[in-house]
């Protein structure tokens, strides 16, 4: 077994009366493709958004292992997780809709690269070559991913599985150690399903990364994740590998309901 | 590298032109005492609403405090050029009104920016209020009565290098990996924080930086003019900077410029008609807005580096 990266124990959101995820401890090993599957309403979104903190989580802690030694996440904000290595997409796309296709991969960037304040007004040597690294690293990233026929149009100009595409991207474009992915064949054709089930193989396999699955489509999960998890009314209902899961009476029982 | 070098030495090409033209109009007597005011109101105004532009077109936030921070200039300028009337106590009284400006702006903003629209909008309106009746009440600044008598330390060419000098600082500040991230943060604040990008810190940079420039419109507009009173910094002041930056569109630096000229000069042709003048200057408002809701230019932007790649991206556009 591999080491962990990200581990969540018992971790508990409550939205007044309501307990949206109870109890849950997940761990997420390093280089594993994990799926997060369960009915509408058992909490999958609100878990991403515990873990990247987004929203914050009444009790439980959640740790992130780096090569540093083991560091809390518990009350950071977003945006220091996103610089720990934690990056995401979103279930209903958010891409800076009126930036350019590489401002999106480039503004993923920004905390890779110092450029002070002055250089950037009065334009000095270092200035330039900090921006032709930015702009050429973007570019080998939009390379990879097929988008450099794009990279100058405004992402709001993008068909919808495009869109989805830049989002993994821009993501990446952060190096993160762990990806979340919201949903990302919402709304999609089988044919581009099927691109996005070679786009997530192919993401793991070239950036040595975890990636976290949030799907409905049963066809795309069960075909690329190594283990599951099964989530039903905020609480954790199973785990196991898709094999297991798919024999897991629990699990048939939550999806299709008892049998008659 | 060398694509940019020519694009830089195109630009300063273009504002020395500029500068020898109006030159060359004020030697052959093109120009009178008339015309230069509304010149150097023009330039002033430029460098106002170039920086309320950052703050609202670039960073997403709705300010209505410019005038605020614009009073801090003039009076940091009145005050200090009354005991040092020389032009480096004019420029040394500048840099003083450019820091208080963004230690208020610092103040004001950690606080309210972390309101949205409207809220925003009362919240730097009532910032703005703030300093105006604090110099409304102070010693120093003859409170009601205001300053007058500041040395004419400006000329016409002291606003046009400093609007160039502004305009450029703005524009370099916007197209960089800094504006960038201020622009990620009008876009979708969510996505630009999962993104590792602090927006509370980003809207902070965008609106300090726009108080300071505020500040430098404040200070020519004092020792230009020569006299200055709180009423002169009121909330119609600050609606009179949104006006040219919403009329020439929000987001759009060449578009502020063209907004501060057209109003600037509709201004003083309109001087002929008396009264008819603010009805003519509003209808002339709502007709714009009407016909053109994202302002003149939208957010389009001048930019000879495109002129070239134009033809290639169009084509791109249609395939």
């Amino acid at each position: 077994m591999s080491s962990p990266l990200l581990t969540a124990q018992q971790i508990v959101k409550n939205f007044g009366g309501l307990t949206a995820v109870a109890n849950v401890s997940v761990h997420f090993d390093q280089n594993e493709l994990i799926g997060l599957i369960g009915p509408n309403g058992a909490g999958k979104t609100t878990l991403f958004n515990l873990l990247t903190g987004v929203t914050p989580v009444t009790s439980g802690a959640i740790s992130l292992y780096t090569d540093q030694g083991v560091q809390s996440l518990n009350g950071k904000r977003p945006a220091e997780i996103a610089q720990a290595g934690l990056s995401r997409t979103f279930q209903n796309i958010r891409l800076f809709k009126e930036l350019s296709v590489l401002d999106n991969v480039r503004i993923a960037m920004t905390n890779h690269y110092q450029e002070g304040f002055l250089a950037s007004i009065f334009r000095v040597p270092k200035f330039y070559r900090t921006e032709a690294d930015m702009t050429l690293a973007a570019q080998k990233l939009l390379a990879i991913f097929d988008l450099t026929s794009v990279a100058d149009q405004p992402a709001k100009n993008l068909p919808y599985g495009i869109q989805r595409r830049l989002e993994i991207v821009r993501a990446l474009a952060t190096k993160p150690k762990l990806l979340f992915l919201d949903e990302p064949a919402a709304g999609m054709n089988p044919e581009e399903t099927a691109d996005l089930t070679r786009l997530i193989r192919q993401v793991q396999h070239d950036f040595h990364i975890t990636i976290v699955l949030i799907e409905h489509d049963m066809s795309l999960v069960m075909n690329v994740v190594e283990r599951l998890y099964v989530l039903e009314h905020g609480a954790l209902l199973a785990e196991g590998t898709p094999n297991e899961i798919q024999h897991n009476p629990a699990v048939i029982k939550a999806y299709l309901g008892d049998e008659a | 590298m060398k694509a940019n070098f020519k694009y830089n030495i195109f630009w300063l090409a273009v504002m020395i032109i500029g500068f020898v033209a109006i030159d060359a109009c004020e030697f052959l007597g093109i120009i009178n005492a008339f015309i230069e005011n509304m010149l150097v109101t023009i330039g002033i105004n430029i460098i106002l609403a170039t920086g309320l532009n950052l703050i609202i077109g670039f960073s997403g936030q709705f300010s209505l405090g410019h005038a605020g921070f614009m009073a801090i200039g003039a009076y940091a300028t009145g005050i200090m050029t009354q005991t040092i009337a020389t032009p480096l106590g004019f420029y040394l009284s500048m840099v003083v009104g450019i820091v208080i400006a963004m230690i208020a702006a610092l103040i004001v903003g950690i606080p309210t920016l972390r309101l949205r629209g409207d809220y925003l909008a009362i919240a730097t309106m009532g910032a703005a209020e703030i300093i105006r009746i604090l110099i409304n009440n102070l010693k120093i600044t003859n409170g009601a009565a205001g300053l007058f008598n500041i040395p004419p330390l400006v000329t016409w060419a002291t606003v046009y290098v400093l609007m160039c000098l502004t305009t450029i600082v703005t524009v370099n500040f916007i197209h960089s990996r800094n504006g960038r991230a201020i622009m990620s943060v009008r876009e979708d604040e969510i996505a630009a924080e999962a993104m590792g990008i602090n927006p509370t810190r980003w809207k902070l940079a965008a609106f300090v930086f726009g108080a300071g420039t505020a500040a430098i419109g404040g200070s020519l507009h004092a020792a230009y003019i020569q006299t200055i009173a709180p009423g002169d910094f009121n909330i119609m002041a600050s609606i009179a900077i949104l006006i040219i930056v919403v009329l020439g569109g929000v987001g759009s630096i060449t578009g502020t410029f063209v907004a501060a000229i057209v109003l600037g000069a509709l201004d003083t042709i309109l001087q002929n008609f008396g009264t008819l003048r603010m009805i003519i200057y509003s209808l002339a408002l709502i007709l714009i807005m009407i016909f053109k809701p994202s302002g003149l230019l939208g957010n389009w932007e001048l930019s000879f580096k495109r002129l070239g790649t134009h033809q290639r991206k169009e084509q791109s556009i249609h395939e």
